[in-house]
């Protein structure tokens, strides 16, 4: 069974993290769609940490014998995990997006150097 | 005026696309040799964030100069010349390197068979032929590594896929400017054009030693240059069957 001690300081982690992130929502400094992942989260590590005959099930499932807090271990390390991962595909995307603006700006900027160049001529 | 005619090339509007990054010494002689070999060619110098007066230079001597606000790399810098091409209806483009490596006079040999129709994308190949080509080990092995892999993606004999001197017809135009790829784009270009059933054909050049500046492949980036070519490659095959290209 979990030491009660490692429920309280994970239950309070994972509450305390569900916290920051409802003040960085009040505070509109997470979009939506990114404020949503982060409480499912929490809620997730929340649930794991407090439920102490849920995790030692999960934990027999998962074959995890002796210290069945590890499940807990192996659940945050699975959500680093994803969020890397997933910060590595919008920063791929932002970075096409961005390769595209430039590219647009630098093509503006010529046609309309031309432009003038014409219209100089023309008056 | 140009003394050498092409049949068919006054008939195309043609574009030189010129990457240029840092090479203020060497930009406007690969302008003057473009213009006295055929005054016909549109010049446009995709002035890729150079922090030197690339782009004041080509300015002066007559190009059109597209600067990009900051460093893109060769693949994005080339895509911005096919838009512009695509968009300015030219229907026959050349990459020419900014740093001098590619000798004007070769034109004729990458323009023919795009003007003959018997291919949409020409390279212009350093190995075929007898001219003798010195480089490192690893840059070598690559070479070699790219030419034999794309060649059996390709079903037909390459030598030189990382050639970036090369002639297009509007159809590769029209690709290359929804598509081009990133970092070191050359080898992936070439595939690219195979996937989407466009005719490929390779003719033997000479290419002179850079006139200023450095090759930006040093030995160490040659060996992730290898890695992530062939990664992009792999991933290719993986790839559904490209869209086919609508009609130019």
């Amino acid at each position: 069974m979990t030491p009660i001690s490692v429920t309280i300081i994970a239950s309070l982690g994972a509450l305390g993290m569900l916290g920051v992130v409802f003040e960085l929502i009040r505070r509109r400094h997470l979009r939506e769609r990114y404020s949503l992942i982060w409480l499912l989260i929490g809620v997730v590590l929340l649930v794991l940490a407090a439920w102490r005959r849920g995790l030692n099930t999960l934990a027999g499932w998962m074959g995890v014998k002796g210290y069945p807090p590890s499940v807990i271990f192996a659940a945050l390390l699975f959500f680093v995990l994803i969020m890397l991962l997933h910060y590595s595909i919008v920063i791929s995307r932002l970075s096409d997006q961005n390769t595209t603006l430039a590219q647009r700006l630098a093509l503006l900027e010529e046609e309309q150097l031309r432009r003038s160049e014409e219209s100089r001529e023309d008056g | 005026m140009t003394g050498v005619t092409l049949p068919g090339l006054a008939e195309r509007r043609r574009i030189a696309i010129v990457p240029a990054f840092n090479e203020e010494g060497s930009v406007a002689a690969v302008i003057d040799e473009i213009h006295s070999f055929d005054p016909g060619f549109e010049i446009v110098v995709i002035n890729d964030g150079s922090s030197d007066r690339t782009g004041e230079i080509a300015r002066s001597r007559g190009a059109r100069v597209i600067s990009l606000p900051f460093n893109l790399g060769i693949g994005a810098a080339m895509q911005t010349g096919f838009r512009f091409a695509q968009e300015n209806g030219f229907n026959l483009a050349v990459q020419i390197d900014g740093d001098g490596q590619h000798d004007p006079a070769e034109l004729p040999a990458i323009l023919s068979p795009v003007l003959a129709g018997e291919a949409d994308l020409v390279i212009g190949s350093r190995f075929l032929g007898d001219g003798a080509f010195r480089s490192s080990f690893t840059r070598r092995l690559g070479i070699r590594l790219f030419a034999w892999t794309v060649s059996a993606i390709a079903g037909q004999r390459l030598t030189d896929t990382t050639s970036g001197f090369r002639a297009v017809n509007r159809r590769g135009i029209v690709l290359f400017a929804a598509d081009y790829p990133r970092d070191y784009p050359e080898v992936e270009a070439t595939v690219m054009i195979v996937k989407h059933r466009l005719r490929l054909k390779e003719v033997p050049v000479q290419m002179r030693e850079r006139a200023t500046g450095r090759s930006s492949i040093t030995a160490l980036r040659s060996v992730y240059y290898i890695a992530k070519v062939l990664l992009a490659l792999f991933v290719d095959l993986f790839r559904r069957g490209e869209a086919p290209m609508e009609d130019a």
